[in-house]
């Protein structure tokens, strides 16, 4: 039992951040309204995605240390899932642009840059599928991974800085944390951030359990 | 001193064979006119900033082609071959300076062709054209690891396309921002910057590619 713990913690935090983030009150701002709640919902995405690449690319190190295939499975796999998070991430930041900016995509830099992160590890799946021997693909792959992992600082972290946005907490505007004056928010946030981390990797374990056990089949 | 000895070596052995091999090359200077004509045919005398991007998009896909090319050209046997001469990393470098040679050659060519028939907007030539050798090496660089993907792949140019063109965005942004100083005279806030982020980025490039290179090579 003690293993569930975490699954619990993560059923229990989703459905707080699910409840208190549509139903608490929120400061209410011009222009932003009732859409601020897209924090409970929009960053963690971009955190866990951000955590899952991680993953996925300390596994890749790791598979070209060790040459063990398991851990070329948690690469594949922590990928697979942060690219989803990644576009739950792009669909709610394009719902809420959509209420506050007027249009779901304005070229804005964040965007971009978001889109050409997701791009590189679109290209991964399919520089994976070209191979057909396994150890072949795993460490090729792996090379790309860390590659990819480590030109993603660039694009996320530096150029989003060097241009104007319209995104809270660049060019000018106010982070959420200049809104939120009487820490209403964060009571919501930081459990919602650990819920959908925690969802993150609930899902990367199962799919990474499912593939252990066909590699099991495959090469027994 | 030895292994200076061997990459000037390599680098050598690259040029000797593009000498000897010479319609690969002419190929490619073939290859960057013809779309520099077709640039021509469809637009005449375009705007400064579509003359500035066209021109680093041409420069992208030449250095795709060049690149992908000089590693094509090495078959399984040959890189044993090299295997028992020289360590991995020597390999790589002897193959990024060699890229580095035929893109700031080819940068300049795409440069003088874009002059003759594109018109000439640039009123700081000097420094377009040392932009123009910055912008052609750094993506001889770059492609130099996502070309040894590709060929272990056994496919090359649209692989390193589809592999190349995301990792390089943030590149060809900080090179179309810089070189946009030569066609006006603007105030570029934040230009020596800029620069700094260009070098670094390309000093972190090639330690990536020397790093991850020897995991490649190994058969």
């Amino acid at each position: 039992m003690k293993t569930y713990w975490w699954k619990a913690l993560c059923v229990v935090l989703l459905l707080y951040t699910l409840i208190a983030g549509l139903l608490m009150p929120v400061p209410a701002k011009d222009i932003l309204n009732e859409t601020i709640r897209n924090l409970h919902f929009h960053v963690p995405m971009w955190f866990t995605m951000i955590i899952l690449f991680g993953i996925s690319c300390v596994s890749s190190i790791q598979y070209l240390s060790s040459g063990r295939l398991q851990k070329d499975i948690v690469a594949v796999q922590s990928a697979n899932v942060g690219l989803l998070f990644g576009i739950l991430g792009l669909i709610t930041g394009a719902i809420w642009a959509n209420y506050t900016w007027g249009a779901p995509w304005s070229d804005d830099i964040k965007q971009l840059c978001t889109a050409i992160a997701l791009l590189m590890y679109f290209a991964y799946f399919v520089l994976r599928n070209s191979f057909t021997d396994l150890d072949k693909r795993a460490r090729v792959s792996a090379v790309y991974n860390i590659f990819a992992f480590a030109m993603l600082f660039p694009l996320l972290f530096i150029i989003p800085r060097m241009t104007d946005s319209l995104h809270p907490g660049n060019g000018g505007n106010p982070a959420f944390s200049q809104y939120d004056l009487d820490n209403e928010l964060r009571k919501v946030f930081y459990p919602a951030v650990i819920a959908w981390m925690l969802l993150g990797l609930w899902i990367t374990e199962i799919r990474i359990r499912m593939r252990m056990l066909e590699l099991k089949s495959l090469l027994s | 001193m030895h292994t200076i000895r061997q990459i000037v070596g390599l680098v050598k052995k690259d040029l000797m064979l593009e000498w000897r091999q010479k319609y690969t090359f002419y190929g490619l200077l073939l290859y960057a006119a013809s779309t520099v004509f077709v640039m021509y045919m469809l637009l005449h005398q375009p705007a400064d900033k579509v003359w500035n991007a066209l021109f680093w998009i041409t420069l992208l896909f030449i250095s795709v082609n060049a690149v992908a090319k000089s590693f094509l050209q090495e078959t399984a046997g040959r890189m044993l071959f090299y295997h028992q001469l020289c360590s991995p990393e020597v390999f790589m470098i002897g193959k990024m300076l060699y890229h580095v040679l035929l893109m700031a050659f080819m940068s300049v060519v795409c440069w003088l062709l874009y002059l003759w028939f594109l018109g000439n907007p640039l009123i700081k030539l000097g420094y377009f054209v040392g932009i123009c050798l910055l912008g052609g090496s750094s993506l001889g660089i770059a492609f130099s690891l996502l070309a040894a993907v590709a060929s272990r792949a056994g496919q090359s140019a649209a692989l390193m396309a589809i592999l190349g063109f995301p990792i390089m965005i943030p590149l060809l942004l900080l090179l179309t921002r810089v070189s946009q100083v030569a066609f006006q005279e603007v105030y570029q806030p934040g230009l020596t910057k800029m620069f700094w982020m260009l070098g670094s980025l390309d000093v972190f490039i090639v330690a990536l590619s020397l790093i991850l290179y020897p995991f490649l090579w190994k058969n």
